[in-house]
C-alpha cells in the first residue's frame, strides 16, 4: 500500500513539472556569423570614382539568390588600389566581419580569380603574422581593353597557408564565392 | 474427522503440558493464477528437518509440531520456491498459493543468461550479454550487426545509427529498460544514446510486430535490457578493461550487483572510454577522437507477486568530427571528392575540436507492478528523459568557443499495462500511454534554429493477444490508436516563407511579423492506427514457420516537418515541408528456421510496401554569397522495400564451427520508378570458429566480411559551374564506393581464478589486412576512408 502512495505522490509530481514549461514566445535569431555583402571597391591610382563589386544576399542561406552589381567599366592598362569589406547585414547596425577576418588573418584568405582577354592581374598588399598574403587590401592592374571578363572573389576560412595561391589549392572552408562580369575599356 | 482430530489432541495437550509439540499443520497448494490444485510438491520442514510431499488434491499434513515458528520451504516442478513462515499455536489450515507458470510467465528467472524474447511470431533475433562484451569498447549501433539485415548509417566510425531492413531514425523505436528513447533520433548524425555496456541482452524486432512499445516502428524495434536480478542472496559483478592500438583508446567498465533471497537488489554499473584520433590505413584521420562516459543505477524489489523498481541511466559523449569533412560549399565538396585524401592531416592527437558534438542524456524511470490472484499483472511506469545536445562548428571570432546548436529535448511518459494470463493459452495484454514532450531551442547559439521549440503531446492505447492452438500453433494479434499533438513556435524567414508558398496555404499561423522574420504557429494532429497479426506454426521437432503482417503508422518528425537552413558537411539546403502525413506501411514477414544435427538455418524474407514514405531528395539549386547549393526537399512517395536475411551455421563436430550471415535488400521509389537512397548493398559474413572447453574455454574465430558495391541508388549527381576553376563539373555525390573484403580475427580463453572469480581475456584484430576502404552508408565517405586495423585486447574479470 505504501508503494502506491509513493507512486501516486510520483505521479502528481509530473503534473507539476508539466506545469511548470513556459508559454512565452521564443526570441528571435539574428544570425551572427553570415556574410550578406561584400564589397570591393577599386580605386584608380590617378584619382577618379571608384568602381565598386558587390554581391549582397540580403537572406542569408535563404532561397533568393544575391545581387551582383558592378558599378562601371575598368580603364585599360591602369592600376587601381582595391580595399574589400564583409558585412553582416541580418545584424543592426551591420557587423563589420572585415575586422573578424583581420583578427584572425592567418586564418582567412581572400583569393581573386580573373578569366577573360584583358589578363587582369593582381598583388595582395597585406599580409600575416607569417607574411602569408591576406588580400583585403590588394593593387590591381586591369589589363588590356576587352568585354566580358570575370573576377571570382572566394573568402576562405582556415585555408593551407603558404599555399598556390588558387582557392582549390588552398583547401578549407569556402565562406564566401562570389563573381562578377566587367569590362576593360 | 477434524473433531476427531482436536478431540485427541486437546486430550494429548492436556497429558503433556510441557511438550507442546503435538500441533497438526495442514496446508492446501493451489496454482496462484488458476488455482488447480498443486500435486507432488516437495514441502521442507525446516524445523524438523523432515520433508513431505502435497496429495492428489494438492493437500498435505504435518503432524507432532510443536508451538512456536514454523518455516516451510515448497518447491514444485516449475515453480518458483517459495519460503514460508508461520506462527504456530495449536492446529492450523492453511491455503498456500504457487506459482506454477514461472517460466511460461518469464517472470523470475534462476540463469540469467536465459533468451527471452519479446514476441511469439515477430522476425526478434537476442544478442545475448557474452556477444555484447566484445562490443565493450564500441556502440550499440556496432553491435547490432550481430543481426542479418541489420546496417547501420555511419558519420564517422563513432556516430553510428542502426538501420532494420534499411530504415533507420524515427523508423526505429529503441527501448532502454522499456523506456522508448527520445533523443532526438531524427538526426542522421544522431546515434542512440545507450551505454553498450548498461545491456545485459538485446533484441532486434524487424518490423512492428511489438504494438505495446508504439505504433510507428515501420523499420522496426530494438529492444535493450540491463541484466536480469536473480532472487538469491548474492554480489557478484563483473569489469572490463581493454585498449585500443587505433584511435589508442581505453575502455573500462564496472559494474557490482547485490541481490536479496528477500527479493531486494541494487546495481550499479559505471564505464569510461577515450580514444584519439583514428586512422585509416594510409592517413591521419583529424579529429575523430571521442570521450564517453556512464553510469547506471537501479534498485528495487521483486517477488512474483509484486514489485518495483527505480531506474537511471546517465550517459555523456563528447565526440569529434573529420576535420575535414567541414566545408563551405559545393567547390570545396568537388574539391574533396576529388583529392581522395581528406585536406587536413595533422599528427595524433587526443584533443576534440570543432566540429564536434556534445550529447548528456538522463534517464529516470520508477516501476510498480502487482499480480492479481486468477486474473494477471498490472505495471504501472513513470520515466523522464532530458537529452542535451551541443554542437560546435567551426566558427569565427567571439563565436569560436559558441555551440551552433543548442537543444533540450525533455519527455515525460506514464505507462499502464495489464497483462491478462490467468489462462496461459490465450494471453491478453492491453494499456495505455501518455507522453508530454518540450523542446528548447537555444538562441543564444547566434544561429537559426535547425528545430524550433515545441511542445508534443502523444497518447497511445493498445491490446495484443495471444492463443494457442494445439501443440504447433500460436497466433498473436493486436491492434493500437495513438494521437499526436505538435505544437510549434518556428520563425521562418519572409523570403522561405513566399519562397514556399504557406502564405496562401498557412496565412492564419503567423503570429508576428519582424520584417525579414515570421514567428508562426504551426499545430498538427494525427490520428494513426496500427495493427499486427502472425502465427507460428512448428512444422516438426526441427522446424518450424512465422508469417506476421503489419501495418503502422508514422507521424512526420519535427526534422521533416521544420527542417530549413543549410547543412554544412553535407553542402546541401535540407528543407522540411509543413504539407506533409503520416506515412503508413504495410509489411509482410515470413520466416522458415531449420534446426538437426548441428545444422541450423534460418530464412527471413520481408516486403514493405509505405505509402507517402518521407524522404530527402533533390528538387533544385539555389544561389547564396557562399556560391550554388542543391536543395534537397523532404518529400513523400510511394515506396516499397523487400529483402531476405539468411542465417546458417553447422557443427562440424564439439570443435568447429561455421556460420554464415547474408542479407540482400531492395528499394524502390515506385512512383518516380527510382531506387531507393541509402539502402546497404549485398552483404555476407562467414565465420569459421574454433572451441575447446578443455583448454580454459579457448576460442579462436576468423570472419571474412564481404560487402558489395551497391548498383542500386538513384543518380542524384548534377552538374555545376566552378568559377575559381572556369569549368563545369560533374559532382558525383551518389556513386557507391566499390565493394570490400575485410578479414577479422578474434580469440579469447577464460581462466578460473577461484570458485566464483573468473577471467577472460579477449584478443581481436578487426580489418586484419589493413585494407583500405570506403562504404556506402558512411556520410563521411566523400572525405576519408574508414578505419585501417585495430587490435584490441580485453580483460574481463567476473566475481
Amino acid at each position: 500500500m505504501k508503494t502506491i502512495k509513493h507512486l501516486l505522490i510520483l505521479f502528481l509530481s509530473i503534473g507539476l513539472f508539466t506545469a511548470c514549461s513556459d508559454d512565452d514566445d521564443p526570441a528571435p535569431v539574428n544570425e551572427e556569423e553570415v556574410i550578406t555583402t561584400m564589397t570591393l571597391s577599386l580605386q584608380a591610382v590617378g584619382g577618379g570614382t571608384p568602381i565598386v563589386f558587390q554581391s549582397r544576399d540580403a537572406d542569408g542561406d535563404g532561397p533568393n539568390a544575391p545581387v551582383v552589381t558592378v558599378s562601371g567599366s575598368l580603364m585599360a592598362n591602369t592600376t587601381y588600389g582595391g580595399e574589400i569589406e564583409f558585412l553582416n547585414e541580418l545584424e543592426s547596425p551591420a557587423e563589420n566581419i572585415t575586422l573578424e577576418v583581420l583578427e584572425e588573418d592567418d586564418e582567412h584568405q581572400v583569393f581573386y580569380n580573373f578569366t577573360g582577354a584583358s589578363g587582369t592581374s593582381l598583388n595582395y598588399n597585406d599580409s600575416d603574422g607569417n607574411g602569408n598574403p591576406i588580400g583585403v587590401n590588394i593593387t590591381l592592374a586591369s589589363g588590356d581593353a576587352a568585354t566580358g571578363n570575370t573576377l571570382t572573389v572566394v573568402l576562405k576560412h582556415e585555408p593551407t597557408k603558404p599555399n598556390d595561391g588558387t582557392a582549390i589549392g588552398a583547401g578549407g572552408e569556402t565562406d564566401i564565392e562570389a563573381t562578377f562580369t566587367y569590362d576593360v575599356n | 474427522m477434524k473433531y476427531y482430530i482436536l478431540i485427541v489432541l486437546f486430550t494429548l495437550c492436556t497429558f503433556s503440558f510441557a511438550q507442546k509439540c503435538d500441533a497438526v499443520f495442514l496446508g492446501e497448494l493451489k496454482d496462484f493464477h488458476d488455482n488447480t490444485p498443486l500435486v507432488g510438491a516437495t514441502i521442507f520442514i525446516k524445523n524438523l528437518n523432515k520433508y513431505t510431499t502435497s496429495d492428489v488434491n494438492g493437500k498435505f499434513k504435518i503432524e507432532n509440531l510443536c508451538n512456536g515458528k514454523l518455516t516451510l520451504i515448497i518447491s514444485h516442478i516449475g515453480c518458483e520456491t517459495k519460503t514460508m513462515n508461520f506462527n504456530i499455536v495449536g492446529d492450523m489450515f492453511q491455503n498456500i498459493e504457487l506459482e506454477h507458470h514461472i517460466e511460461e510467465l518469464n517472470e523470475v528467472s534462476v540463469k540469467t543468461t536465459i533468451e527471452k524474447k519479446e514476441t511469439k511470431t515477430a522476425q526478434e533475433t537476442v544478442i545475448k550479454s557474452n556477444i555484447l562484451k566484445k562490443y565493450s569498447n564500441l556502440s550499440i549501433g556496432d553491435a547490432l550487426k550481430e543481426v542479418p539485415g541489420v546496417s547501420s548509417i555511419n558519420t564517422g566510425n563513432t556516430i553510428v545509427k542502426p538501420m532494420v531492413n534499411g530504415m533507420y531514425g524515427s523508423r526505429l523505436l529503441i527501448l532502454n529498460n522499456n523506456v522508448r528513447l527520445q533523443d532526438q533520433e531524427w538526426g542522421i548524425e544522431h546515434a542512440p544514446n545507450i551505454d553498450i555496456n548498461s545491456a545485459g541482452q538485446i533484441s532486434v524486432i524487424k518490423g512492428s510486430g511489438a504494438l505495446a512499445y508504439g505504433g510507428d516502428a515501420v523499420g522496426g524495434v530494438i529492444v535493450v535490457n540491463p541484466q536480469r536480478n536473480i532472487i538469491v542472496d548474492s554480489i557478484y559483478g563483473k569489469t572490463i578493461i581493454g585498449g585500443q592500438t587505433n584511435g589508442r583508446g581505453l575502455n573500462i567498465n564496472t559494474s557490482l550487483n547485490k541481490t536479496f533471497a528477500s527479493g531486494w537488489y541494487a546495481n550499479i554499473q559505471g564505464s569510461i572510454k577515450q580514444n584519439g584520433d583514428f586512422e585509416a590505413p594510409d592517413y591521419m584521420l583529424t579529429n575523430t577522437g571521442l570521450k564517453s562516459n556512464g553510469i547506471t543505477v537501479q534498485g528495487g524489489k521483486k517477488s512474483f507477486e509484486t514489485g518495483f523498481e527505480v531506474f537511471y541511466s546517465y550517459l555523456f559523449n563528447e565526440i569529434g568530427i573529420l576535420r575535414s569533412s567541414h566545408i563551405g560549399n559545393i567547390a570545396d565538396l568537388v574539391n574533396a571528392i576529388n583529392s581522395h585524401e581528406p585536406q587536413v592531416i595533422d599528427d595524433f592527437s587526443y584533443d576534440i575540436n570543432a566540429p564536434k558534438q556534445e550529447v548528456t542524456h538522463h534517464l529516470v524511470k520508477a516501476l510498480y507492478y502487482r499480480r492479481f490472484k486468477n486474473f494477471g499483472k498490472l505495471n504501472l511506469q513513470y520515466d523522464y528523459q532530458n537529452n542535451q545536445r551541443f554542437e560546435f562548428d567551426v566558427r569565427v571570432g567571439d563565436d569560436k568557443n559558441k555551440p551552433a546548436l543548442d537543444l533540450n529535448l525533455q519527455t515525460h511518459t506514464v505507462l499502464a499495462d495489464v497483462n491478462l494470463d490467468s489462462d496461459l493459452s490465450r494471453k491478453v495484454n492491453f494499456g495505455l500511454m501518455g507522453r508530454y514532450q518540450n523542446n528548447f531551442a537555444n538562441p543564444d547559439t547566434g544561429v537559426r534554429r535547425l528545430i524550433p521549440d515545441y511542445d508534443k503531446y502523444d497518447f497511445g492505447i493498445y491490446a495484443t493477444t495471444e492463443l494457442i492452438l494445439g501443440d504447433k500453433t500460436t497466433i498473436d494479434a493486436g491492434i493500437r490508436y495513438d494521437f499526436n499533438r505538435i505544437d510549434a513556435k518556428k520563425f521562418y524567414q519572409t523570403t522561405r516563407w513566399e519562397e514556399r508558398g504557406y502564405d496562401e496555404d498557412f496565412e492564419d499561423i503567423v503570429i508576428d511579423d519582424l520584417g525579414t522574420q515570421l514567428l508562426t504557429n504551426p499545430v498538427f494532429n494525427y490520428h494513426n492506427i496500427s495493427a499486427s497479426a502472425g502465427i507460428k506454426y512448428d512444422l516438426n521437432e526441427s522446424s518450424y514457420l512465422i508469417g506476421n503482417y503489419s501495418l503502422s503508422s508514422r507521424p512526420p518528425n519535427p526534422s521533416e516537418l521544420f527542417s530549413d537552413g543549410l547543412h554544412h558537411s553535407a553542402a546541401r539546403i535540407e528543407l522540411g515541408d509543413l504539407r506533409l502525413d503520416q506515412e503508413i506501411s504495410n509489411r509482410i514477414a515470413l520466416s522458415y528456421n531449420f534446426e538437426h544435427s548441428g545444422f541450423n538455418l534460418l530464412v527471413e524474407t520481408f516486403y514493405n510496401r509505405i505509402n507517402d514514405f518521407m524522404y530527402l531528395r533533390p528538387s533544385g539549386i539555389e544561389q547564396t554569397i557562399r556560391g550554388a547549393f542543391p536543395v534537397w526537399e523532404f518529400q513523400q512517395t510511394q515506396a516499397e522495400l523487400y529483402g531476405i536475411d539468411l542465417t546458417m551455421g553447422y557443427s562440424f563436430n564439439q570443435n568447429i564451427e561455421w556460420q554464415n550471415k547474408t542479407a540482400y535488400i531492395k528499394g524502390n521509389d515506385l512512383s518516380l520508378d527510382i531506387d531507393l537512397i541509402d539502402i546497404p548493398a549485398f552483404n555476407t559474413i562467414n565465420t569459421v570458429a574454433y572451441y575447446n572447453e578443455d583448454w580454459n574455454n579457448f576460442s579462436a574465430s576468423l570472419t571474412s566480411e564481404w560487402v558489395f558495391e551497391q548498383t542500386n541508388y538513384p543518380d542524384f549527381n548534377f552538374e555545376t559551374y566552378i568559377p575559381t576553376i572556369d569549368e563545369t563539373v560533374l559532382v558525383d555525390i551518389s556513386t557507391p564506393p566499390p565493394g570490400y573484403h575485410l578479414l577479422h580475427f578474434y580469440s579469447d580463453v577464460t581462466f578460473d581464478l577461484s570458485k566464483k572469480t573468473n577471467l577472460n581475456i579477449g584478443l581481436s584484430v578487426n580489418n586484419l589486412l589493413n585494407t583500405s576502404y570506403r562504404a556506402y552508408l558512411n556520410r563521411l565517405r566523400y572525405f576519408a576512408d574508414d578505419l585501417g586495423r585495430n587490435i584490441t585486447l580485453q580483460l574481463q574479470i567476473n566475481y
